[in-house]
Parts: structure tokens; sequence; C-alpha cells
């Protein structure tokens, strides 16, 4: 069967490169690219795919899984912890109000109050897979809608599991045996009266701590002294699948597991090195996740009833949105980025797919209720990104904070205009010191709040993504003399410098970089003004150091501008030796290493030795010297 | 033909109608390279070894700059301070700068009349411009009189055009061939014939 095993793999990969790729040409977020990439090579259209799409969706699952587990690494429980008000408050308005209003809904439907009570709480779950993706996608995760999305989000991901745990109990038959139940992994818990089961569950959550710090840490630092870079991947991958077994093996959601684990590692060393090995796959997986959602849209049964499923889908969608819409009312967010949130989170999300299929385990939904719930789910996934969209191109630019806002153009904007993306800590103080000149940057920025408050100040801003062409456009490129990329977001400048090398080569581009690292990527891709952070200011701390251990401030002003003068030389030079790999630790060895060579060129050429200007002791030596020869 | 290097400092060339006029004037010549100290060294962190090639590639550097409190801007005395170096410019074995010429071109706020004994500036300009003359000399050079624009408070649009014509007619005869007999024992190089139409 491997024959028919590699023709699906090819088929999905295939899909997924052809759709996706459309999707970003055509400015879509790639989650549309995949969604759509799932039907047409599922059983409705081309039917390369026929009744897999389950299994997939299975493996996939695997996809949501890494997210998780990646977003917890992100997260320091001392993070986690300052965010629990957000958490509590905004998770808790958002899943109690659309519960109780979907429960309104399908008991007005006539449905029964229990089947009432498990579809709503499969329609009070967002989609973290597709919310956090598109998040991730525009760079918003530092914006407020970026916090309360993904406090929502976190919110439902905890209380699934207690959702799960708390269907059984709706069950109309006396066993609660899953045994029918289509999820084929062994349940633990079924079989064990209520007290104990909660004590599994804390037991082995402890057990995942616990493990994190005393066998995790320990197998990663034996896996990295090998030095075989393989063996990180697996052993990354060994965590996330053990996690995952063992939360199926108790009944929590392995999702919920794998963010645990997440949290539990986000304060090793390893932190980046997982990350950066995870990221590709998870990446992968997802795709693949969201072409089994496409593939697994039913269209007999929307053919069958369109407008029951049309209605109920249109229905779940508005009363989502207003709970969202509430939530972040009473949460004091700003109009923009309260419909942000409205519309990124108004789909259902791809716990319920478990919840239905749990459910309809144990009798309590028919396999019509359970078809019905899951296209609409399906359906509701496939909308958001087109949702999203009609919002960002549509709604935003009316009501939230517009895009940009005409102004007549005074003559030297035209003639040597400057765009100035970021006006964060850096990019402000650049526009501040051009604006006390009278020259007048054009600033792209995509903090809703930082961009009103400019306009008040009578700059011309464009709020939005940076990297995006037809907003470079509409912020007047083509006419531009010089872009400043101020952002501290590598991929923000490499995008910018790509889109500007390609399009527009007679712009300047000048770039801020946080370390050599990135400015090293930025030469090689051919940008010549490069800016480090890291350079300019830790000299000026240095000089004022050894000027208080009594060197002379004039010397020492001096000596900063040679090492600045041969430290740039050393940057250009090395840019070209090859990279190192991308990955954490071997890159933290490598910048060891280069240190090193620096340290020790710093002494060999003398830096200090070099200098001799105003120096009668290097002249009395040299007429000292010709007097003996 | 003689190749001119011109070692421009002027701390607000933006402000400075005179010196924008000498040197828009001179600018596009040919072999005559314009340094703009200013704009090159904000910092005053001077580049000995770009300088130095610069020198070995001219025959004739005229200093020009403005005549702030009888001498020059603050980053050109630095510049002669880095550049000059022993051994290099002067010393035992300091002779790169051998046999090339050297002058001023200088522009002052107060009249002519005022750079004399009984003026209220009490020396000429001659007596001011010692240290570079001697300075030239150690480096075995040759100093020519300086070309200066004087009075610049009061100048009147017509004079300052003839002082930039003058001026461009100056590094054409210098880059053909002008010598120290061509100006004998003038204070100003300004005064030499060739330049006024004798």
């Amino acid at each position: 069967m491997t024959g028919s095993i590699l023709f699906e793999a090819i088929v999905f990969l295939a899909g997924a490169i052809i759709c996706v790729s459309i999707a970003k040409r055509l400015g879509l977020s790639s989650v549309i690219g995949y969604l759509l990439a799932g039907v047409l090579i599922g059983p409705y259209v081309f039917g390369f795919i026929g009744n897999e799409g389950d299994d997939i969706l299975h493996f996939a699952e695997f996809g949501v899984v890494m997210m998780l587990f990646l977003i917890g690494l992100e997260i320091e429980p001392k993070n986690f912890w300052n965010m629990r008000k957000t958490i509590l408050g905004m998770g808790g308005i958002q899943v109690g109000g659309t519960m109780l209003l979907s429960y309104i809904l399908f008991t007005v439907l006539g449905f029964e109050w229990k089947i009432a009570l498990v579809i709503s709480m499969a329609v009070a779950l967002s989609s973290t897979a597709i919310a956090m993706q598109t998040i991730k996608e525009k760079r918003l995760m530092d914006t407020t809608f970026g916090t309360s999305a993904f406090s929502i989000l976190l919110f439902q991901d905890i209380i699934v599991i207690f959702m799960l745990g708390f269907i059984p109990l709706l069950s109309n038959t006396e066993d609660n045996a899953s045994a029918e139940n289509n999820s084929e992994h062994t349940n633990l818990l079924d079989s064990l009266p209520v007290g104990f089961q909660t004590l599994a569950i804390l037991l082995s959550v402890v057990l995942i701590i616990v493990a994190g710090r005393y066998l995790i840490v320990p197998m990663l630092r034996k896996v990295a002294k090998t030095g075989v870079r393989e063996l990180l991947i697996a052993a990354a991958f060994l965590i996330v699948f053990g996690i995952s077994f063992l939360m199926e093996y108790v009944g929590i959601s392995p999702a919920l597991g794998a963010f645990l684990g997440g949290v539990v590692l986000s304060n090793s060393e390893f932190k980046h090195e997982l990350e950066s090995t995870l990221e590709p796959f998870k990446n992968l997986l997802l795709g693949l996740f969201f072409m089994a959602v496409g593939a697994s849209i039913n269209f007999i049964v929307i053919a069958n009833s369109p407008l029951t499923i049309g209605g109920i889908l249109i229905a779940v969608i508005v009363i989502k949105a207003i709970v969202l819409f509430l939530t972040g009312q009473v949460f004091g967010l700003k109009l923009d980025q309260k419909l942000l949130l409205t519309f990124s989170l108004a789909q259902i999300g791809e716990f319920a797919f478990v919840l239905l299929s749990f459910a309809f385990g144990l009798h309590i939904l028919s396999q019509e209720q359970m078809d019905m719930m899951l296209v609409i789910t399906a359906l509701s996934m496939s909308l958001t990104p087109i949702i999203s969209m009609i919002n960002e191109r549509v709604i935003l630019p009316r009501i939230g904070t517009k895009e940009s806002i005409k102004r007549p153009m005074d003559h030297i904007a035209k003639s040597q205009k400057i765009i100035l993306v970021g006006f964060g800590h850096f990019g402000s103080t650049i526009g501040r010191f051009m604006r006390s000149h009278g020259v007048e940057a054009t600033i792209l920025d995509h903090d809703s709040n930082r961009v009103d408050f400019l306009r008040k100040m009578g700059f011309e801003v464009y709020y939005g993504d940076a990297t995006r062409l037809d907003l470079l456009e509409s912020a007047g490129i083509a006419e531009a003399k010089i872009i400043i990329c101020a952002t501290n977001k590598i991929e923000v400048s490499k995008a910018i410098s790509k889109i500007v090398k390609e399009k527009y080569p007679h712009v300047e581009l000048m770039i801020r970089t946080k370390n050599r690292y990135d400015a090293y990527e930025l030469l090689n891709l051919g940008n010549e003004n490069i800016y480090r952070e890291s350079l300019e200011t830790s000299l000026t701390l240095a000089k004022d150091v050894l000027s208080k251990m009594g060197f002379r401030k004039y010397t020492l002003n001096r000596q900063v501008q040679n090492f600045i003068k041969y430290d740039e030389d050393s940057l250009r030079r090395l840019a070209s030796e090859p990279k190192s790999e991308d990955n954490y630790i071997f890159k933290a060895r490598k910048e060891l290493e280069q240190q090193e060579k620096f340290l020790n060129e710093d002494f060999k050429r003398g830096i200090v030795e070099y200098d001799n200007h105003w120096d009668s002791e290097h002249i009395r030596k040299a007429l000292d010297n010709k007097e003996d020869q | 033909m003689k190749k001119i290097l011109i070692l421009f400092s002027h701390p607000k060339f933006e402000k400075s109608r005179v010196n924008q006029a000498l040197i828009n004037h001179i600018k596009d010549k040919e072999n005559v390279t314009i340094h703009d100290l200013y704009e090159e060294y904000p910092d005053f962190h001077i580049d000995v070894a770009v300088e130095k090639e610069l020198l070995n590639q001219h025959d004739i550097i005229i200093w020009h700059h403005p005549f702030y409190w009888y001498s020059c801007p603050p980053l050109m005395k630095q510049w002669i301070d880095m550049v000059l170096e022993f051994n290099w410019a002067y010393g035992p074995e300091g002779n790169a700068l051998q046999g090339k010429i050297c002058l001023n071109a200088i522009t002052t706020g107060a009249s002519k009349e005022v750079y004399c004994s009984e003026g209220y500036n009490s020396f000429t300009v001659k007596q001011f411009l010692r240290p570079f003359e001697q300075t030239a000399i150690l480096c075995g050079m040759e100093y020519f009189p300086p070309f200066a624009v004087m009075g610049t408070h009061k100048l009147s649009d017509e004079a300052l055009t003839d002082y930039k014509m003058n001026y461009g007619k100056l590094i054409d005869l210098l880059q053909v061939n002008l010598s120290a007999n061509d100006f004998g024992n003038k204070s100003f190089i300004n005064d030499i014939p060739q330049l006024n139409n004798v």
C-alpha cells in the first residue's frame, strides 16, 4: 500500500503548494489556501482523498498539539500568572455568553436540552489553530487584540477538559463505556470512579511538571552533548508524542497537556532549540490539519438541507461575534481591536470535532446531528479567513483605525519622501529628530493606539502590516527616497528589503538590527546601511566606565570611533562566512567561538597601541632610534 | 596639468554666501578635488590613511577656510595635527610632501584696510598666516601667498562674482604653471597681473 500512501502524500503536498502559493499571491492568509486545497482534493471535488479524511484529521491534530506546545514554550509561568485576570475574565465571559446564547438558539430550534447543551459547548470554542496562525502571520501578537485573543483561546483550551469530563454525565445510557467511541485510544478513566479520575488527572499534570524538570531537561542535555542534530529533532518529537499519549491515556486533551509541557520547559535553556526544531513541522502539520478540515466538509449533508445548515451557520457566527464584541467592550478594547477579535474568533474550533464525536460515541448525538454540526464547524472555520479579510479591507478602513488618511502633501514630501517603518522606542527617536529639522517621515505602524496618537500629532501615518506591498505603495514607496526599517523584527526588515530590491530598487534602505547575526543576514541580502542597536550604546557605556577609571575622555572617544570602524569592517568580512545552522545550541557555540576570535584580534591589533597622535613619547623614541644608528 | 586638492573646512557651509559662491564656481573643474572636511569628518575622527593617499595624488594643496580668529576652523587644525605625521610629512624621514605647492584661500569679514599695524587688527594677514607658512615649509612644500576674499560682511553681489571668477582663473593658472616669480613680494595672490586683466 506504500504506493497509495505515497500518492496521498503527493496529492496533499501538491495541493498545499499550489493553493497556498495562490492564496499568498492574492494576499490572503495561508489558512484559506490550505482549506481550499482540502476541499479540492476531498471526496466531493476531485476525490483524490476518500474517507481517509478522518484518519488524516486525527494525525493532523498533532499540528494543533505542537502549536500548543510551542505556545506553552513562549509563556513563562510568571507571565501566565500575570495574565490570569485576562484569561479568566475574557475567556469566562466569552465561553459563558456564547454557551448561553447558543443554548437558547438550539432549544428554540427544537433540540432536546442535553443535545442543545452539548452543541452549545462545542459552539463556545474557537479555533486556536486558525486564529493563532493568522495572528502570527500578521504579526499582531504584541497588540491588545493579540493578547486578548490568546487569553480567550487559552481559557477555552483549559475549559475543554471540564467539558469532556462533563459530557458523560449527560449520557442516556447507564454504561458510560465509550467502547464505541470512535476515538480509538483506550481511556483509562472510564472504568474508574469519579474521585480517581480527578486524582489521575492531577497526577498526570504533576507528572508532566516533574518529568519536565528532572527527566526531559537532563535528557536534552545528554542529546545536545552528542552533537547529532537529528537526535534533537527526535527528542523534541518524543516529548510531544509522549505527553500526548499520556494525556489521551487519562482522557485529557493532548493539546492541553502539550501546552502544559511547553510551559514547564519555557524556562529551560532548550526553549529556543525546541522552538526552531518544531516550527517547520508544526506549520506543515497545521496545514495538513486545515486541509483535512477542508476535505471533511460533507457536501452531501449540505446539499440535503442547505437552508438549515446555512441558517444555523450564520446564527452561530453572529452569536459568537456578538459575545466577542461585548467581551471586548467590557475589557475596554478600542473599536478596531474589538473588530479584529470579533472576526478572528467567530468560528467554531477544532475541539468541537473532538467534543461532538465524543458525544456521538456516548449516544447523546445522532449521526445526523453530528454530521450537521461537523459540517457547520468546518464551514465556519473556512469562512473565518474570508470574514477577516472583509474586515481588514472593507470594515476597518472605514470605522476602525483607518489604514490611511489623505493629506495634502507638501513639496518636500513629494521630492524627498522618507518612509519610517515602526514607531516604537527606536523609530520614535528617529522621527522626532527628523521632525525637529522640519523633515516629516511617512510612518507605518501596526499598533492602532499609536497610529491614532501620531495622527493627532499631525504625522502622515499608515496602519497595517508593512510587509504588504499594497500598503507600502499607498504610503508612496514609488516616489520615496529612503525607507527606514526601525522595527526590531528581522522578518519584517527582510521582507521589506526583498520587496524594495525587487520592485523599487531606487529606494534606499536603512535598517536597524538587534545584533550582528541579524546584520549578517541583511548584509547578505545586499543591504548596505545596517545599524546595530547594540554597538554604539554599549561602547558609550564602556567609554564612561574607563573614564571613571582615569582614562582621558578624548582619547577614549577616539578609541571608540576606531573600534566602531574596525568592528564594522569585521562585520562585513564575516557576513560572507558560511552561516551557522539555524539552531540554537550550535549557534550559541559558534557565537562563543566568534567572540573568542574577536577578543584575540582586539589584542593582536593593539587597538590602543595604534594611536600615536599628540604622543611626544613616540616622537622621542623615533628620534632616539635615529641617533642610535 | 597639475592636480589640485582643495581642503575645505567650514563648520557652517550652508550659511556661507561667499564660500558657496567660490566652491560652486570651481567644483566641476577637471583635476580639482574638493575635500569637504566638515562633511567628511563630522565627528573629528579623521581617517589619516585616506588623507595621506589624497595628498599623494595631488600636486597643489589649497587650505580653503574662513579666517576665524586670525586662524583656521578647529577641524582643519585637527587635520594638520593628525595627517602631517612625524616621519611622513616632516622629521628625519618625512618627505611625502616634498616639492608640492601649498596656499591658503581665506574669507574674512573685515576689510583689507584693518589688517595692518594701524588698523584695529594690528597685523597683516601675511603675519597671521605665519604658522601655516612654516608648516608648509617644514613639510618641504612651496608656500604661495593667500587668495583672500575680504570684507565679506559688506560684499556686493557684483564684487562676489568678480572674486569667484578670479578664484576660478587662479585655479586654472595654478594647474598650468604659476611660480614664485609670478607674484614677487605681493602679499595676496589676488594681486597678480594675470587676475587683474592688466
